[in-house]
């Protein structure tokens, strides 16, 4: 029944358009690391305004489907003039879908930081700046590290959904080729299995990290 | 003991005005007028929850008073005059300041993430732009004179608590402030290690260049160094110099507090 030959076959086409996969995780990931970061420095300041305006874009971005907002971007902006290529207006839902929810993961990191060293900090005259980069940061995101890399695994694992908006990443590509030879064990097993190594080659960098950190 | 005169002259470094504070419904200092000179040592006891504490927070902003002004070297610390209104001062005003005070907390509060050097090294890099090797010049210099300077490379869960706290006034005295708060600064040190941080604590002293708040439950430490004692409880109930205070107390509930070390 599996056809090696098919397999090996396929192996390339796969492994191509793997590196869309692996190229829009990391671009979204990063944007939602940074941003998540930002939200949570945000809501913290005593600004009560941007704060609120802040805290109900994150509800409705957090509460509503990534699917939808993927079709909203990509084909509502346009009638806003704003035109997307797929791989920008993917990666741009995605990092921002998930930048809420690590916005709460560095939430519960910042808030771990003994209010002491705020103190420490603000009565040694350092700039807020400063504080979060030199102070407050650097405790907060070694014991959040194998949470934001559980969110980094998840986020791969959703990037099939870009194959709404047109961009063929490796599980849409297994079904063009299954779609083209009748052939749908190999491919999607293939996809599967690709996942999972992924996956688990990130969890093992992610361990490693926070050893290194902690 | 017969040197508080010598200090206090001139014009006040510290001056609080009328201050209150309020925590929710609870008034922790009550209409505290209180001028520090420079140079002096002045020392505050008094029972938990009397409002030491406080009362050298507002100093380093930490907390902002309810009511009055706090004066820090002539210059309002927590409002701006305009045209003869005061007006709540902004971030930059408060930040210039009180850079002119330094505080030592109870509980240390070093930068665990950081080795002892860079502990000390950061605020002159960082607030007072000095370049790095200058900085390390005078940090490793100042963790010299508190007794740590074969520490450098050390992280603060390395050492004791007595060393930490050593560590911290370090950390404070680097940033050449003109009034030093020091708040109960042993009273979370295991007993045989408050003699080596008290130690420091005279020696700064003994220079007699430095303003000194002591908030403070070692009376015979506040005896021995301070030029001014201060018993309060939400207000300040009596001051005077270390003799009258300890010897030959006025106030009853002064008399009340010290009897319990007396005793000891």
């Amino acid at each position: 029944m599996w056809d090696w030959s098919f397999t090996i076959a396929i192996l390339p086409e796969l492994l191509k358009a793997l590196k869309i996969t692996l190229s829009a995780t990391v671009v979204a990931y990063f944007l939602a690391c940074v941003l998540g970061l930002l939200i949570a420095m945000v809501k913290r300041t005593t600004w009560k305004l941007v704060v609120y305006a802040v805290s109900g874009v994150v509800e409705f971005i957090r509460s509503t489907p990534i699917l939808a907002q993927l079709y909203f971007v990509f084909y509502v902006f346009p009638k806003f003039g704003l035109t997307l290529t797929p791989f920008v207006a993917g990666v741009l839902t995605i990092g921002v879908h998930y930048s809420t929810y690590l916005s709460e993961v560095y939430r519960a990191g910042i808030d771990a930081v003994p209010v002491g060293q705020w103190e420490a900090a603000s009565v040694l005259n350092f700039s807020r700046a400063r504080i979060w980069l030199t102070i407050i940061i650097p405790q907060a995101i070694p014991p959040i590290v194998p949470v934001l890399g559980n969110y980094l695994i998840a986020l791969l694992k959703e990037t099939p959904l870009l194959s709404a908006i047109t961009l063929v990443e490796v599980l849409e590509t297994a079904k063009i080729i299954g779609d083209n030879s009748f052939r749908y064990l190999e491919p999607i097993t293939l996809v599967g299995l690709i996942f999972l190594v992924l996956s688990y080659l990130l969890s093992l960098l992610v361990q490693q990290i926070h050893a290194k950190l902690s | 003991m017969e040197k508080q005169n010598d200090a206090v002259k001139g014009r006040p470094i510290v001056r609080y005005h009328k201050i209150a504070k309020v925590f929710g419904d609870q008034q922790v200092l009550t209409d505290i007028d209180l001028d520090i000179f420079p140079g002096e040592k002045v020392a505050l006891i008094g029972p938990s929850g009397s409002g030491k504490t406080t009362l050298g927070r507002l100093l380093v902003t930490l907390e902002r008073p309810t009511s009055g002004t706090i004066e820090v070297n002539g210059e309002l610390l927590w409002h701006k005059s305009v045209n003869g209104q005061l007006l709540p001062a902004d971030e930059k005003h408060l930040r210039r300041v009180r850079g002119q005070i330094g505080l030592v907390f109870q509980q240390f509060n070093l930068f665990p993430h950081m080795s002892i050097l860079q502990n000390v090294m950061e605020a002159p890099v960082h607030v007072l732009g000095m370049s790095k090797g200058e900085a390390k010049e005078q940090a490793t210099a100042m963790l010299n004179k508190v007794g740590l300077g074969h520490k450098l490379e050390s992280y603060p869960r390395q050492l004791s608590g007595g060393q930490q706290q050593r560590v911290a006034i370090a950390r404070a005295l680097v940033m050449r402030p003109k009034v030093m708060v020091f708040d109960e600064v042993t009273s979370a040190l295991d007993p045989e290690m408050v003699g080596e941080v008290l130690a420091v604590l005279k020696e700064i002293a003994a220079e007699g260049n430095m303003t000194m708040l002591l908030i403070t439950h070692e009376m015979a430490f506040a005896r021995e160094v301070a030029d001014r004692v201060i018993f309060m409880d939400g207000k300040i109930v009596e001051q005077g110099s270390p003799n009258d205070i300890f010897v030959n107390p006025q106030n009853p509930r002064t008399n009340a507090f010290l009897s319990r070390f007396r005793q000891a």
